[in-house]
């Protein structure tokens, strides 16, 4: 039996960034701006959407306030949106569960499939809740702008030493539910210096986005995220 | 956690170089700083595949270390978790080994001739 060795040289997840290029087409010719929003389950990426889309982002020098839009990835069910829906923004859930098979993550195909649902014209920024998962989420681009993360300070101090390829793929490391420090044994120092370790210099804010403690500068975040010029993949 | 998303995408890749012939072997380079665990892909990639031409095939992983390099000039493997340059202490460094995620090559196994002579 003859075998023959044939070179493919091609990246696994070349598929993945070939679609998340179209998307990032899609979202370029509406003029949107696409944040990618990423964490642990739990540690407050709802929660913090909800506070600071409440109080709305601060207009930029060029006119109003962004439009902002959101696309929920979640395993099952429709909770997570259906709370931004009540603060009147614009927002698509995506399963991952129905035809994906309960997928962990979010990657470029399964945005595509919803975009037809997200009204691109009437946003100017579009913020991509994704499966909380600190691993895999890091590894798909969808064709975002920019790509934000949640740790939370009952996540324990040691969480960049953990899972250092998702907070090396951010750009912006948000430490939430700071409002509980005095009830816990952490150390702010430990965590910042493990992130320091991991992405050194990487921009990083602290905030509660229970109390609403710091949430200015995660709103300005973003309105300087819809003001960018497009990004390329 | 995601090896199977990616041993589903290497399988399609190797389906269809494969092209309907048998697949022995597919090699491919997996970077340390990708988080796969090399059992879980393996695993992934022996299920997904039955039933396909590439059923039984041996799936080969070439680990590629973390290499960074800094400014100054060092370069240097990461042993421990520390993304600042050892020998200068800067932080304006990169990564130039272990993000790989690439499939090199696929071994095919030809079919006997049977055409009539």
């Amino acid at each position: 039996m003859h075998r023959t060795k044939v070179r493919v040289a091609e990246g696994v997840l070349d598929a993945n960034e070939t679609i998340a290029r179209a998307n990032r087409s899609d979202f370029d010719r509406a003029g949107v701006r696409v944040v990618n929003l990423m964490s642990a389950p739990g540690a407050g990426k709802t929660t913090l959407l909800e506070r600071v889309l409440a109080q709305g982002l601060p207009a930029g020098s060029g006119g109003g306030a962004p439009r902002v839009g959101v696309l929920e990835g979640d395993v099952q069910g429709t909770i997570d949106a259906e709370r931004i829906s009540a603060l009147h923004v614009p927002v698509t859930q995506l399963n991952t569960d129905p035809g994906f098979g309960g997928e962990c993550h979010l990657d470029a195909n399964m945005v595509r499939s919803a975009l037809p649902q997200v009204p691109l014209q009437d946003i100017d920024l579009l913020v991509i809740e994704n499966v909380g998962n600190l691993v895999c989420p890091a590894e798909f681009r969808v064709g975002e702008d920019a790509r934000a993360m949640i740790v939370s300070v009952t996540e324990g101090e040691d969480k960049p030493l953990k899972y250092p390829l998702m907070f090396r793929a951010c750009e912006l490391v948000v430490v939430n539910k700071t409002d509980l420090l005095p009830h816990l044994d952490f150390s702010m120092d430990d965590l910042l210096g493990n992130l320091e370790r991991v992405n050194p210099g990487v921009t990083h804010m602290l905030l509660s986005a229970r109390t609403g403690d710091g949430i200015d500068a995660f709103a300005a975040w973003l309105a300087g995220v819809a003001a960018r010029e497009p990004a390329t993949l | 956690m995601h090896e199977l998303a990616l041993a589903r995408a290497i399988l399609e890749t190797a389906l269809g170089r494969a092209d309907g012939a048998r697949v022995t072997r597919v090699e491919v380079s997996v970077g340390a700083l990708r988080q796969v665990v090399p059992t879980s892909l393996a695993f992934n990639f022996e299920v997904l595949a039955r039933g396909t031409p590439c059923e039984g095939a041996v799936l080969e992983q070439l680990l590629r270390p973390a290499t960074l390099r800094c400014m100054c000039g060092a370069e240097w493997e990461l042993e421990e978790l520390s993304f600042s340059c050892p020998r200068c202490g800067g932080v304006e460094t990169e990564v130039v080994g272990g993000e790989e995620l690439l499939i090199e090559s696929i071994e095919l196994e030809e079919a006997p001739c049977t055409a009539p002579r």
